[in-house]
C-alpha cells in the first residue's frame, strides 16, 4: 500500500526523485485521496444490533486533516488553560482534550445539515462544526467578536448555520432537546440526524430516558453519544452508575460501545465498598499502564466508523446510543485539578497509552503520509495560529452597555415591550 | 354579624332611589359609617389572618340576594368583554372550542405549527381543547406523548431551535413544574445566550388555577413562578374572544409565550367574529371603563370583578376594571392611564400573595406613578395556603366578590 503511494505521489516533486528512491520518506505531505482501509484494533461491541465493522475507510487527506485539526483543538485547549490561569477567562472553563478524537471522528461521518448538541465541554466541537478559533476565544474572553457576542460564554458556544446547537449549561438538559432535533429533521423529512452528546455523569438523568423512550416510539433519527471518560466530575463512574455500562442502558435502544475493556461484565455489582474501589484501580491502571495496547475510543476512526454506522442506522430504526470511551486530561473544570480522585499516573498512563493526537500521528507515520518534521511545521503553524487568534480576540472589544438589553425578546407583533415596565434601560450603567 | 348586611341591604336600597345622580355617596355615608368599622374588621380578619369570618364566606351567596332584590339598579356597562365583535354576526362558542378554533387557524395556516402533550391526539385533549385535530392533521403534527413533561418540553424546545413552532400542552400547569428547568434555562435564555441565533417560538399552555376542589396539587397558580424567568412572555386569556386571539397570536409570536388557562372557564360562552383576528400579546383590556377605582384583574378573578362591580354600581361606585391579560410584560401603559384618571388601584388576583403577580404589578404601579396615587395600592389575592379540598375552605382560599366590594369601599373612602 505505501509503494502505490509512492508511486502515485512521486511524479509530482521530480527534485526528489533519486532520494525518492534512496529513502522512501521525501516526499511532499500526500494529500491524496486514494481509500486507506484501516483496521480498529478492538472490534465494536453491541447490544441489541450488530455491531458495525472494524475496518474503516480512510485516506490520506482525511487523516491529515484529522491530526490537523485535532492538534488544532489540543493547541486550543492548552492555550484556554494558561488563558484561565491568567484571569482573561473567568467563571467556568471545562476543557476536552483528550478527547479530540470523538469531535474530530463525529464530524467525519456526517455533514453539516446534521445537528450536533453537547453540554458544556464544547469548545473542539464548535471548532468541528466549522467555528474559528477567534470566535472562540473572544466569546471565553467575553468579546463582541464571540460567537455568542460575549453573552453566552464558556458554556454557550452555538452555531446555527452548520448545525450546532450548544452549548449547555444544566447536565443532562441537552438531551430532550437533542431528541427535539431530531424530531424536526425527521418533520422536516430532510434524511439528517440529530447526535445529542452527554457524558457519563448525565448518563444518569432520569430526563435521558424519558427523551430515549419518545424518541424510540415516534422514531426520531436521534443518535445519543455518551462520551464516558469515567469521572461524572469527581466521583467515578463505577460510584455513580449501577451498570456503568452506558450502551446498553437503553434497554430497548440499541447500542454501540467503542472500546470496552471488559469492566462492566468482571466488576459492576459484584464487590463491596472498598475492595470495589480497589479492583477498578487495579485494573484501570494495568489497562493503561501495561503492554495491553487496547487503542480504541480516543480513536478517531474508530469514532468515525461508528458515527456513521449509527446515522444509516438511525435514519431507517430510530434512536441508537454510541458509548465512546474516552478520556479528559484535565479536571472538571479548571477549578479542579483533576488529581484528587484519580492518580496521576494514570492521566499519564492513558496520555502514553491512547493520546488521539499521537495515534494519528503514528498512523500518519506508518503509512508515509508525511514525515515527522512535516508534522511538527504544521503544529507550529497551528500553535501561530492559536496564538494570532488568541491576539485578535484581546483586541476585541467588550460588548456596548445595551447589549444587556438585546435579544431578551425577539420583537413580535403588536406593541413593542421590553419588560416589565416598558422601559428600555432600566439603569445607565457606567 | 347579621347586621352587617342589613345594613348594606339598607344602605343598598337607599342608594337605587337616587341612582342616577352620582352623589349618593354622600347617601352611603351614614349607613356606611356604622358598619365600616365592623366592615373593616372582618375585611382584615378575611386577609391577614388564616381565620375567616363565617359571614363574609357566605357573603356572595348573600350578596347575590342583595342583588336580586334590587332590580331596578343601573346595570353595569359592558359587562361581557368589552373587545367583544364590532360586526354582530358571528359565531357562537365555548371557551375551549375558541382555543381549537384558534390552534386549528394556525395549524392550516402554517405548516411548522405542531401540538405536544398527554393525551392531546387521539383522545382529544383532557379540556377537549386539541379533540378532531390528530384525526384532521395525522400522528407527526398532533403528537400524543407519554407522561414525561421535563423531556417533552425540551423537545418542544429543541424543535423550536431549528424553526418548527410546537405547542406544549401541560394537562394541568402544575405539571410543568417538572420542566421547569427546561422552561427557564433552555426556552427563556436561548436567544440571549445564543447572541440571537436562536429563537424560541413556542407556546407551553395549559390549565391552572384554583377548580372545583381538586387539590392543593392541581391547582396550582404557576405565573407567580415563572414570573422572573427572562426573556419568555406570559398572557392569560379570560373570554373566549381573547382565548382565541392570544392563542393565534403566541403561536405566531417568534418569542416563548406561556399562556394561562383557567379549568373553570373552559365553558364559557360567548358570540365572535367569523373574520380572523388576533389579539395584541402585550396590551391589557379595558372591561369597563370607570373613574372612581382602577381595578386590575385576570382570568378568572375578573368574574369575581364583575360581580363585585355590579353590585358596586347599585352603590354608586364607578370602578374602572381592566383585565391585565399580559402578565409578562406588564402594560403599563393601559394601568397607567387608567391610574392618573382614578388614583386608586386595587389588584384583584388568584395567585398567592407571596411573590405573585399582584406583588409585581404593586411595585411595578407604585415605581413609575407614585405622584399619582392617592391611596396605596390594596392587593387581594388568594390565601397563601395550599388549597384545601374541602369546599368552603378551598371558597375562602380564594377571593370573593364581597371582599371586593368591601375593599374598594375601604379605598375609595
Amino acid at each position: 500500500m505505501a509503494l502505490s503511494h509512492l508511486k502515485s505521489s512521486s511524479s509530482r516533486s521530480n527534485l526528489l526523485k533519486p532520494l525518492a528512491t534512496a529513502f522512501s520518506l521525501r516526499r511532499p505531505i500526500s494529500t491524496s485521496t486514494d481509500p486507506l482501509t484501516i483496521e480498529t484494533s478492538v472490534p465494536f461491541t453491541a447490544h441489541k444490533c450488530d455491531p458495525p465493522s472494524r475496518t474503516v475507510e480512510t485516506n490520506p487527506q482525511e487523516l491529515l486533516s484529522f491530526f490537523r485539526d485535532m492538534a488544532r483543538m489540543r493547541r486550543m485547549e492548552i492555550a484556554a488553560d494558561s488563558l484561565y490561569k491568567a484571569k482573561l477567562i473567568r467563571g467556568f472553563c471545562h476543557l476536552y482534550d483528550g478527547q479530540e478524537a470523538v469531535a474530530v471522528g463525529m464530524e467525519a461521518a456526517i455533514t453539516k445539515k446534521d445537528s450536533i448538541i453537547t453540554a458544556y465541554r464544547d469548545h473542539c466541537t464548535f471548532l468541528g462544526r466549522g467555528g474559528t478559533l477567534l470566535e472562540v476565544f473572544s466569546e471565553l474572553m467575553g468579546r463582541q467578536a464571540g460567537c455568542s457576542h460575549g453573552k453566552g460564554g464558556s458554556m454557550h458556544f452555538y452555531k446555527k448555520d452548520s448545525g450546532f446547537y450548544g452549548g449547555h449549561g444544566i447536565v443532562g438538559a441537552q438531551v430532550p432537546l437533542g431528541c427535539g432535533l431530531a424530531f424536526a429533521h425527521k418533520y422536516n423529512k430532510d434524511d439528517t440526524v440529530a447526535f445529542a452528546l452527554y457524558g457519563d455523569g448525565a448518563a444518569n438523568q432520569g430526563q435521558l430516558f424519558e427523551a430515549l423512550n419518545i424518541s424510540a416510539l415516534w422514531d426520531l433519527p436521534a443518535i445519543l453519544v455518551c462520551e464516558n471518560n469515567h469521572y461524572g466530575m469527581g466521583t467515578a463512574e463505577w460510584r455513580a452508575a449501577k451498570n456503568p455500562s452506558y450502551y446498553k442502558r437503553g434497554d430497548y435502544v440499541p447500542g454501540v460501545k467503542t472500546l470496552d475493556l471488559g469492566f462492566s461484565e468482571e466488576f459492576s455489582g459484584h464487590l463491596p465498598g472498598d475492595s470495589f474501589e480497589y479492583a477498578f484501580r487495579a485494573w484501570l491502571e494495568s489497562v493503561f499502564l501495561n503492554e495491553m495496547k487496547i487503542v480504541d475510543g480516543m480513536d478517531a476512526l474508530a469514532v468515525k466508523q461508528a458515527c456513521r454506522f449509527a446515522k444509516d442506522y438511525a435514519l431507517k430504526s430510530g434512536p441508537i446510543i454510541l458509548e465512546m470511551d474516552t478520556y479528559r486530561y484535565h479536571g472538571h473544570s479548571m477549578s479542579d485539578p483533576g488529581s484528587t480522585y484519580r492518580t496521576r499516573d494514570e492521566i499519564s498512563g492513558v496520555r502514553q497509552e491512547r493520546d488521539p493526537v499521537e495515534r494519528i500521528r503514528k498512523l500518519i507515520l506508518a503509512h508515509d503520509l508525511a514525515t515527522e518534521k512535516e508534522l511538527k511545521d504544521i503544529e507550529k503553524e497551528l500553535r501561530k495560529q492559536v496564538d494570532d487568534a488568541i491576539a485578535q480576540a484581546k483586541e476585541s472589544p467588550m460588548p456596548e452597555p445595551s447589549e444587556l438589553f438585546t435579544n431578551v425578546y425577539v420583537k413580535g407583533m403588536g406593541v413593542e415591550a421590553y419588560g416589565a415596565d416598558r422601559k428600555e434601560v432600566r439603569a445607565v450603567l457606567p | 354579624m347579621a347586621t352587617i348586611f342589613q345594613g348594606l341591604g339598607g344602605g343598598a336600597a337607599t342608594a337605587t332611589a337616587l341612582t342616577n345622580s352620582f352623589d349618593s355617596k354622600k347617601l352611603l355615608l351614614p349607613s356606611s359609617r356604622r358598619s365600616l368599622s365592623e366592615r373593616k374588621a372582618s375585611f382584615l380578619v378575611v386577609r391577614s389572618d388564616g381565620s375567616v369570618n363565617l359571614n363574609l364566606g357566605s357573603s356572595n351567596a348573600r350578596a347575590r340576594r342583595v342583588n336580586q332584590l334590587i332590580t331596578n339598579a343601573v346595570a353595569t356597562k359592558a359587562d361581557s368583554s368589552a373587545a367583544s365583535a364590532a360586526s354582530k354576526p358571528g359565531h357562537e362558542l365555548l371557551l375551549y372550542e375558541a382555543l381549537r378554533e384558534g390552534i386549528e387557524e394556525e395549524m392550516d395556516r402554517d405548516p411548522h405549527v405542531c401540538v405536544m402533550g398527554e393525551d392531546v391526539g387521539h383522545y382529544g385533549g383532557s379540556y377537549k381543547v386539541t379533540r378532531g385535530l390528530a384525526d384532521k392533521y395525522g400522528d407527526l403534527r398532533v403528537l400524543d406523548t407519554p407522561i414525561a413533561e421535563n423531556s417533552f418540553t425540551g423537545m418542544g424546545i429543541g424543535a423550536a431551535m431549528t424553526g418548527l413552532r410546537p405547542i406544549v400542552e401541560g394537562m394541568n400547569m402544575g405539571f410543568l413544574l417538572l420542566a421547569f428547568n427546561q422552561i427557564s434555562n433552555n426556552c427563556g435564555m436561548l436567544h440571549y445566550t445564543s447572541g440571537g441565533q436562536f429563537t424560541i417560538p413556542i407556546v407551553i399552555r395549559g390549565p391552572g388555577g384554583v377548580g372545583r376542589q381538586l387539590g392543593a396539587e392541581h391547582s396550582q397558580r404557576l405565573e407567580s413562578y415563572f414570573q422572573s424567568i427572562p426573556g419568555i412572555q406570559m398572557v392569560a386569556c379570560s373570554t373566549p374572544y381573547n382565548a382565541k386571539g392570544l392563542m393565534k397570536a403566541a403561536i405566531r409570536s417568534e418569542n416563548p409565550v406561556i399562556l394561562f388557562e383557567h379549568v373553570l372557564l373552559y365553558n364559557l360562552k360567548e358570540r365572535i367574529p367569523d373574520e380572523e383576528y388576533i389579539c395584541n400579546l402585550e396590551e391589557a383590556e379595558m372591561v369597563r371603563p370607570g373613574e372612581h377605582v382602577t381595578i386590575l384583574t385576570y382570568s378568572r378573578m375578573r368574574y369575581h370583578v364583575m360581580q363585585a362591580a355590579k353590585t358596586l354600581v347599585n352603590k354608586g361606585y364607578d370602578p374602572e376594571v381592566i383585565d391585565i391579560r399580559s402578565l409578562k410584560p406588564f402594560d403599563l401603559h393601559t394601568i397607567g392611564n387608567s391610574v392618573k384618571k382614578t388614583h386608586r388601584v386595587l389588584i384583584v388576583e388568584e395567585c398567592m400573595r407571596t411573590g405573585g403577580i399582584g406583588a409585581s404589578l404593586t411595585a411595578a404601579i407604585t415605581e413609575n406613578f407614585h405622584d399619582y396615587l392617592d391611596a396605596p395600592i390594596v392587593c387581594l389575592s388568594s390565601q397563601d395556603v395550599p388549597t384545601p379540598y374541602a369546599g368552603t375552605l378551598e371558597e375562602w382560599t380564594v377571593v370573593q366578590p364581597a371582599q371586593i366590594v368591601t375593599a374598594v369601599e375601604h379605598l375609595c373612602q
